[in-house]
């Protein structure tokens, strides 16, 4: 046994006093949870405490948390790593609510306010077209190999909790939600996968509003990797249906493969207007809403000439790389195969992982073994244009 | 020391006193550059968004080149590092698929050998930590930055996710920032934004929320008694720096705080002057700073 102390915000909105945070030492093997404190805490000393759990065993994802500022479930969290992490400071482990989300008491946070709203907001069931088949729809395997991590949500909403975007807008969709979205966009049976995609590519709160910072894979407990699937859904919505929304999404993306294309390195100043032009100011016009958020970032390009970062020269004129004919190929030969080849590691994993398990796991086995199927039924194709068959 | 050194677009692009303050100080630390001029964009998320076969095709290129040159590979970019990371573990993860990448290198006679722990592509500040050290770099102050507070910001690209960018080998690569300014003699201000987004991905997207983003940093760290910021990440000096005076709007208060480079905070401790460092190319003027420096010469 091993003395653990624990640093755990109160808050009761009934008692009508404001949040506080109560000291709190357990005794118990460093192998035992955080929950696991917080449950004998509850017996022994104070039953007042509110937290949410079910299975103790990582499954039912009730009990998120946020331990040491990182977003987990209390479940999964051993109280040995806990207090000799770097963040924790002097060894304490400080236990908070999740974030993004109103505390109801304690420990409590309203999912059904926040996470549920969310998910039912992205319609997360089947919508299948015509008669239902007899017995039930057949699907080949490789077709649901991209939604499989999707799937493995627990809805514990750490994700949720930890994502920056919705920190400063809290009607972002967020990342569980859209990771749901993506479950039914990628599913073959779907007769919606345009609609979907329009839906989240015109909402100015869709997948257009996440900025890209790893927060929500980083806590996942179950990697799903949520970001990773906004990502799929932009590809799908630009790549597939070409879907030009008034967020800038599709103009941003195609502009930018684009430059590289033309160029090999980025010309920022060409990427700001085309961006807000479909990806092109020749072939496109710019659209009226456009305008007005170009005019918007005006005073920033001024700034820029100001300041000396910019001349208006560089801004205009912008050098090829010296081998660009050699990325102008990679581009032909990858985009001209009309499919996207797409290596998914959550499928495959790690080679280093597996030759780390030693030698039993197959390192040293012939190079056509189970591991060489599995790699190729991870590598998924996608027809370019390809909808919903 | 010597690195095959990939500085990126924006380095000399919207941000040139990177590119420029680098190659300033790189003299100061040993550090021989050999650049890689004929490498391509890393597609900072954006190409990886549109086809990972091209991405990690283009990024593969990149490394062959810099495997090439015998040396590790270093960059000056959070972003970069973050992108090219991402690459590597794929091409790593599956010998089929790297050489079916390798496959499209190959009319130029290059190829991108899975690198094990002997070759490695580095931001300037792990590399600061891990290779070129702590003490090396104290024992070159000459203008220890005493008194000077100043706020990390990392970068997302290089805090997350820590699977995939070598935190189980270097757990405290989070904490580098903190330490490198401690090292120059500087104060490193703790604040809430120091390990959160810059907004940048989304500024022709989601401005509020790309603005909301910076704004609020910023203001954390004024509000911390920050002097200025100090970032590895050229993305993110541009929404903190360049767009600053637009974020004010969003975050309904008075910001002007400055943000420097790396190479430049590195700069003014190893003796190198403001302007030389292109210290006057900011949009929120460092005045301040160059002031403190100053009074650090002549005291």
């Amino acid at each position: 046994m091993t003395a653990f102390d624990l640093k755990v915000r109160r808050y009761d909105p009934e008692s009508g006093e404001s949040a506080y945070w109560q000291d709190v030492s357990i005794e118990l093997e460093p192998e035992r949870s955080v929950l696991d404190a917080i449950l004998k805490f509850k017996a022994d000393t104070d039953n007042s405490l509110g937290i949410r759990c079910s299975c103790q065993a990582a499954i039912c994802g009730s009990c998120g948390v946020r331990i040491n500022g990182q977003s987990r479930l209390a479940c999964n969290t051993q109280l040995g790593e806990a207090s000799e992490e770097l963040r924790s400071s002097d060894g304490t482990i400080v236990v908070e609510p999740m974030g993004n989300m109103p505390v109801l008491k304690d420990l409590i946070v309203d999912m059904d306010a926040v996470h549920w709203k969310k998910v039912q907001r992205v319609v997360p069931w089947l919508l299948p077209e015509g008669d239902p088949p007899e017995r039930e729809y057949i699907v080949p395997g490789e077709a649901m190999i991209d939604v499989t991590q999707s799937m493995a949500c627990i809805h514990c909403g750490a994700c949720v909790s930890a994502c920056l975007s919705m920190e400063v807008d809290p009607e972002f969709i967020g990342p569980a939600a859209l990771a749901k979205a993506y479950r039914f966009v990628g599913d073959p049976r779907d007769s919606q996968t345009e609609e979907r995609l329009r839906d989240l590519a015109e909402d100015p709160h869709g997948i257009y509003d996440c900025t890209h910072c790893f927060a929500c894979i980083e806590v996942c407990p179950k990697d799903v990797a949520p970001m990773s699937q906004i990502m799929r859904l932009r590809r799908r919505a630009t790549g597939d249906y070409g879907i030009k929304d008034s967020n800038n999404g599709y103009g941003h993306g195609k502009a930018f493969v684009d430059i590289v294309g033309k160029y090999g390195t980025l010309h920022e100043s060409q990427l700001v207007p085309r961006s807000y032009a479909d990806g092109s100011l020749i072939k496109s016009q710019v659209r009226p809403d456009s305008l007005k958020q170009l005019a918007e970032g005006l005073p920033t390009v001024l700034n820029g000439l100001r300041s000396g970062k910019v001349s208006p020269v560089k801004a205009i004129w912008h050098k090829k790389l010296p081998d660009q004919d050699q990325v102008r190929r990679i581009y032909h030969e990858v985009e001209s195969r009309g499919e996207r080849i797409e290596l998914n590691l959550y499928i495959v994993g790690d080679e280093a992982e597996n030759a780390q398990m030693g030698p039993d796991a197959g390192a040293d086995e012939p190079a056509m073994g189970d591991a060489a199927d599995v790699d190729t039924g991870a590598r998924s194709t996608e027809e370019e244009g390809a909808g919903v068959q | 020391m010597k690195v095959a050194y990939w500085p990126g677009c924006v380095s000399r692009g919207f941000t040139p006193e990177l590119h420029g303050s680098m190659a300033a100080v790189a003299p100061k630390l040993d550090l021989e550059l050999i650049e890689l001029d004929r490498a391509s964009c890393c597609g900072a998320g954006v190409i990886a968004e549109h086809n990972q076969e091209l991405v990690d095709t283009l990024n593969a290129r990149t490394f062959a080149m810099a495997q090439q040159t015998g040396v590790q590979m270093m960059n000056i970019c959070s972003t970069c590092q973050g992108a090219q990371s991402e690459c590597q573990q794929r091409l790593d993860a599956d010998p089929d698929y790297r050489a079916m990448i390798n496959s499209h290198l190959e009319p130029e006679g290059l190829h991108y050998e899975r690198a094990g722990r002997e070759w490695t592509n580095k931001n300037l500040l792990w590399l600061l930590v891990e290779d070129i050290g702590l003490d090396a770099l104290r024992e070159r102050v000459v203008r220890p930055l005493e008194g000077l507070r100043v706020a990390p910001f990392y970068g997302c690209y290089i805090v997350r996710p820590t699977g995939r960018l070598g935190y189980d080998e270097f757990p405290q690569r989070d904490f580098y920032l903190d330490w490198v300014i401690e090292a120059l003699g500087g104060t490193a201000v703790d604040y809430a934004g120091s390990h959160k987004c810059c907004g940048f991905p989304v500024i022709t997207m989601a401005r509020a929320t790309s603005l909301r983003q910076a704004g609020r940093h910023l203001a954390d760290a004024i509000d911390a008694g920050a002097d200025c910021l100090a970032t590895p990440c050229p993305l993110c000096h541009l929404n903190l720096d360049l767009q600053q005076p637009d974020a004010e709007k969003y975050v309904e208060r008075e910001l002007g705080i400055p943000v420097l480079h790396l190479p430049q905070l590195l700069g003014l401790a190893l003796g190198l002057e403001p302007r030389e460092l292109g210290m006057d190319k900011h949009v929120v003027k460092t005045r301040e700073v160059q002031r403190k420096v100053r009074e650090l010469a002549a005291a």
